[in-house]
């Protein structure tokens, strides 16, 4: 009784020190992160459009001019063009998330669930699709698209970002399948569950976390795309935040103060949705329901 | 070309086009539909471009001119893809340095018909040469762009007129804390500028580059004496030039008119041309790129689109783009108006304008480029002399521009794929009804298929049929729209390493090492740090988690282009972060792009950080499915952390950690924009994968298409090698578990 009253130095400092080191860590990776992308803000914080090629990354100055004028650019024909841009990058990417996942959970779900004849060879498939380099795609796949009506258009964006985004979802969400303990479907399927009613009822809701971090690189993957999007796309009024961006890099040169603003935005979505997700990513499996 | 491209497409489609004809929707012709014009100007160029059209549009309502703004890098591939599939713009406003390229594969409409002696001579004469191509002429004069020298006259009041005199600058500035010239050295661009004032040609008549002429050489031993001797410093980066020169910082620099731009309100500056070499007695000869209206071969009416490239050619426009956009017009008239014969700025450049040397328009100056640099670098960086450097620019122009592989005829191959396709079905036929064969398999195939039918059935479409046809371009052999079909040619070439060494940068082989251990290193330190973060995270107990959970996640957030060019400047020489921070730890200066460890590691690091917060993320999601009670059951048999982790945690992350890994790898391997943007390859391309070097063929390096495909072809081959096997390790770790 007396040692838990009265503890010894070294138990104190042993106890302070696993209380601090690991924000210690954390404390330094954070500082990595957040170096380079200081720099950023101060290029968008900064009047001049001039890359800063000096050290320090604390803004020296402050002007939402870059912001504004990203944001203020209005379509020649009139209308926010913008905002308009900013609509579309959410519909094409949301909608290949959504897509991407629909049919990719199902799939993954019998991966890994099932044996049946053809599965080794379907899965390998499913990563070889991840493998052949996108250099040489960009021309096929414009043919393609041209041949179906659906170039020019968002739709067939959605329909290019899934279809390559679906693969890897299958994997990423098979292997989160995988980890989810059989016996308790075989418990259900012996009081008479059909299989798609256990997949929706059990197995979806216990695999948020999978779903949430595969949607959101489904989500991002669409939402960084730049090189079809502006090979495909026709028209401002239909491009994408990433064309957008790259509409900023010249020849001559950047301007910087606008890239790094719009990039900023363009990376505040993506922070709000992670932010938002965080609470699925890590409140998925509680207790109850999982243990083996 | 109408052309070669599309022919050798539709041989590989036909088949595929068949079955989607089925889903074709016709593109309705509109009569009324106004012109459009693609271009990549941005800011006051963009505006004065807009104003003139808009003048235009009241002017004369039947010639409305719809203007589409492309990214200027997407702009030259859009082009070459859209305009031969008829969905190209009527007009488009480009340099002239690729006419000849785009003129051969039958890309742009002549205008010769349309434009007469009398209209050329509305524009300053300096600028219609560059327009024409064997004879014809492809485009109407908008502006010029070349490099002249800007001077500060706080610092130099007179520019210095000749070499000898700029090196008579050095003292005097050197004393005062200021750089004598900044530019950016290593770019041949601004070379180009020397190498013809020391008399050397850009291109010989036949299209060959002398690379290790007399006066080529000089000029090389010229720049690594303005280094040598502090006329300018090392590793100047574009931004360095701007940021020199504001500060007042460097006396002189040499840039194009696009830098005004870029210089602080206030700063009292000059603009002249730039000066004699002493050596030759000539001026020295910056490079001059003729901006102008273009028109496709597909146009539908050239008269009109030719009356509006007329118009916006023309003086009235022109002064617009001049005071609005700070154009140096191509328009004679223009140059009457005081406005613009008054300003300085564009007065220096129509000085330069008479000893500059227009940029060669034929497709083998595209050639020059990489092995120019490559010269360049070597010998700024110290690693090569003069003639030495000039050698292996040789040495690399060659292997580049070396001979195509013989065509062969394709009966033997179209055969040998009959053959293989039938074998290939055969074999699936034989093992699907050998798998059905088995008791219930054929209710467990049919529910098995059926849940993963639609995913199968949509990337099926959209990627097997681009594949295929990537797969076959590889077959062929491209050259500036020129398709021939080369059977296993390419393969052979690149298996061989033909024209370079079997391990020197270039070669396959060296390049596969280069990628296996950016790949093995990458994974390593993306799944080590991803996982040792995401397990402090998980801790049961720390406070602002949610802070440092978003914070950690940010790098994978923002565009990697940006962070990518972030992390170079990072690793600049004299400037970068990097440096600084080990300055201050007391170590020297490191050349981070002059060494290969040294690129390597930077582009190591770069990626490291752009790559962890995936697998942070995935092994944070993987560790909420591992159930508390089985570390209290640890904790009461006295488990200590390690054995916990070895015997609880990673076992149970496998499952999801291992797609996640195979999924990194394939996409490590295939990482191209952090090689390609922090070390660009330096140096001299050794720190390319394999996948930076299929891009350098495919979109630099005279478009070989054919040979990046048989590259994507081979990377392919090797990663399905990988992926067999490893799924082979999955369903181990499956059966295991």
């Amino acid at each position: 009784m007396r040692r838990v009253a009265k503890p010894t130095i070294a138990a104190r400092s042993a106890a302070l020190w696993s209380a601090t080191w690991p924000h210690l860590v954390l404390g330094v990776a954070s500082a990595a992160v957040l170096y380079p992308l200081l720099w950023i803000l101060k290029m968008a914080l900064s009047p001049s459009q001039a890359f800063d090629p000096t050290p320090n990354p604390i803004p020296t100055a402050f002007t939402l001019d870059n912001f504004a004028t990203v944001i203020g650019t209005d379509a020649p024909g009139g209308g926010w063009l913008f905002g308009r841009q900013l609509a579309n990058s959410l519909i094409v990417s949301g909608a290949t998330a959504c897509i991407g996942l629909a049919l990719a959970t199902t799939a993954a779900y019998a991966f890994s669930r099932f044996r049946f004849p053809g599965r080794q060879s379907a899965l390998t498939a499913f990563m070889v699709t991840q493998i052949f380099p996108g250099v040489v795609m960009t021309i096929p796949l414009y043919i393609l698209l041209d041949a179906i009506g659906l170039l020019d258009s968002l739709a067939g964006l959605v329909l290019v970002y899934s279809t390559t985004s679906i693969p890897f979802a299958t994997w990423m969400l098979k292997g989160y399948f995988d980890t989810i303990p059989k016996e308790l479907e075989e418990a259900a399927l012996m009081d008479g569950a059909s299989r798609f009613g256990l997949f929706w009822r059990v197995v979806l809701p216990l695999s948020r976390p999978a779903l949430a971090v595969t949607g959101l690189f489904s989500f991002m993957t669409a939402w960084n795309e730049f090189i079809l999007a502006a090979t495909f796309l026709g028209h401002p009024r239909s491009y994408t935040l990433p064309v957008v961006l790259q509409r900023y890099v010249g020849e001559y040169g950047t301007d910087w103060g606008y890239f790094a603003a719009g990039a900023i935005l363009t990376s505040s979505v993506v922070m709000a949705l992670f932010f938002v997700l965080q609470k699925h990513l890590v409140g998925g499996l509680t207790a109850g329901g999982v243990k083996g | 070309m109408a052309s070669g491209r599309t022919r050798a497409a539709r041989l590989a489609l036909c088949g595929s086009l068949l079955l989607l004809g089925a889903l074709q929707v016709a593109h309705g012709e509109d009569r009324a539909r106004p012109l459009v014009l693609w271009h990549s100007y941005r800011g006051a160029e963009e505006a004065a471009l807009l104003q003139t059209l808009a003048t235009l549009a009241a002017r004369e309502p039947s010639l409305t001119v719809e203007v589409i703004a492309v990214p200027n890098e997407a702009l030259a591939s859009k082009l070459t893809t859209a305009i031969p599939r008829g969905h190209g713009p009527d007009l488009f406003l480009f340099a002239h340095e690729r006419i000849g390229g785009w003129a051969r594969a039958g890309l742009l409409a002549s205008l010769d018909a349309q434009v007469d002696a009398a209209a050329l001579a509305d524009y300053l004469p300096e600028t219609i040469p560059p327009l024409r191509f064997e004879g014809r002429l492809y485009g109407l004069p908008l502006a010029v762009k070349s490099a002249a020298l800007f001077y500060n006259r706080a610092l130099v009041p007179t520019p210095p007129a000749t070499t000898d005199e700029l090196f008579a600058l050095v003292a005097p500035l050197r004393a005062r804390g200021v750089v004598p010239l900044v530019y950016e050295s290593a770019n041949f661009y601004f070379h180009a500028a020397w190498h013809l004032g020391f008399g050397a040609e850009l291109l010989a008549p036949d299209g060959s580059f002398h690379f290790e002429s007399p006066a080529s050489v000089a000029a090389l031993g010229f720049v690594a004496d303005l280094q040598a001797r502090g006329v300018v410093p090392e590793e100047v980066s574009g931004a360095l030039v701007a940021s020199l020169f504001n500060d007042g910082k460097a006396a002189l620099a040499i840039s194009g008119p696009w830098f005004t731009g870029e210089l602080a309100r206030g700063l009292d500056f000059g603009v002249a041309p730039l000066p004699l070499v002493s050596a030759t007695g000539r001026a020295a000869s910056p490079l001059l790129t003729d901006e102008a209206v273009l028109i496709p071969g597909t146009v539908r009416d050239l008269a009109a689109a030719v009356r509006v490239a007329r118009w916006l050619t023309g003086p009235e426009a022109a002064i617009t783009r001049a005071v609005v956009g700070r154009q140096v017009v191509a328009a004679r008239a223009a140059w009457d108006d005081p406005r613009v014969a008054g300003d300085p700025v564009l007065a220096g450049f129509r000085a330069q304008l008479a000893t500059a040397t227009p940029m060669d328009n034929r497709p083998e100056m595209r050639t020059v480029w990489e092995p120019a640099q490559l010269a360049l670098k070597k010998v700024l960086r110290g690693a090569a002399s003069p003639a030495e450097g000039a050698r292996a620019g040789a040495r690399r122009h060659a292997s580049i521009v070396r001979p195509d592989p013989p065509p062969v005829s394709p009966t033997l191959y179209i055969a040998a794929l009959a053959v293989a396709l039938l074998a290939g079905a055969g074999f699936v036929a034989w093992r699907v009804v050998a798998a059905l064969r088995e008791r219930g398999a054929w209710r467990e195939a049919r529910r098995g298929w059926g849940w993963i039918g639609p995913a199968m059935a949509a990337t099926a479409i959209l990627i097997l049929f681009p594949f295929v046809v990537g797969l076959t371009l590889a077959f062929f052999s491209h050259r500036e729209g020129n398709w021939s079909f080369v059977g296993l040619g390419n393969f052979a070439d690149i298996l061989s390493a033909r024209g370079y060494g079997l391990l020197e940068p270039l070669s396959f082989y060296y390049a596969l090492l280069v990628t296996l251990l950016w790949t093995v290193l990458n994974l390593a330190l993306h799944v080590g740090i991803g996982l040792a973060l995401a397990l402090l995270l998980a801790r049961p107990v720390l406070a602002l988690r949610p802070v440092y959970r978003v914070l950690l996640v940010i790098p994978w957030a923002v565009p990697n282009y940006i962070t990518a060019l972030l992390w170079k400047t990072m690793f600049h020489k004299q400037q970068g972060a990097i440096n600084g921070l080990l300055g201050a730890l007391g170590f020297g200066e490191v050349g981070w792009f002059s060494s290969f460890p040294a690129a390597f590691f930077a582009n190591l690091c770069t990626n490291a950080w752009l790559g962890f917060p995936f697998m942070m993320v995935v092994a944070l999601g993987a560790l909420q499915s591992i159930p508390k009670d089985l570390y209290e059951a640890a904790d009461v048999d006295g488990a200590t952390a390690w054995a916990k982790f070895r015997h609880i945690t990673l076992p149970l992350l496998r499952p999801a950690m291992i797609p996640a890994v195979l999924l990194g790898l394939v996409w490590t391997f295939n990482q191209f924009n952090v090689v390609y943007l922090v070390s660009g390859g330096e140096p001299d391309n050794g720190t390319d994968i394999l996948i930076s070097e299929a891009y350098r063929w495919a979109f630099a390096r005279q478009e070989q298409y054919g040979y990046a495909a048989a590259y994507a072809a081979l990377i392919f081959v090797l990663l399905l090698g990988w992926s067999i096997f490893s799924a082979r390790l999955a369903r181990r770790v499956e059966e295991a578990s």
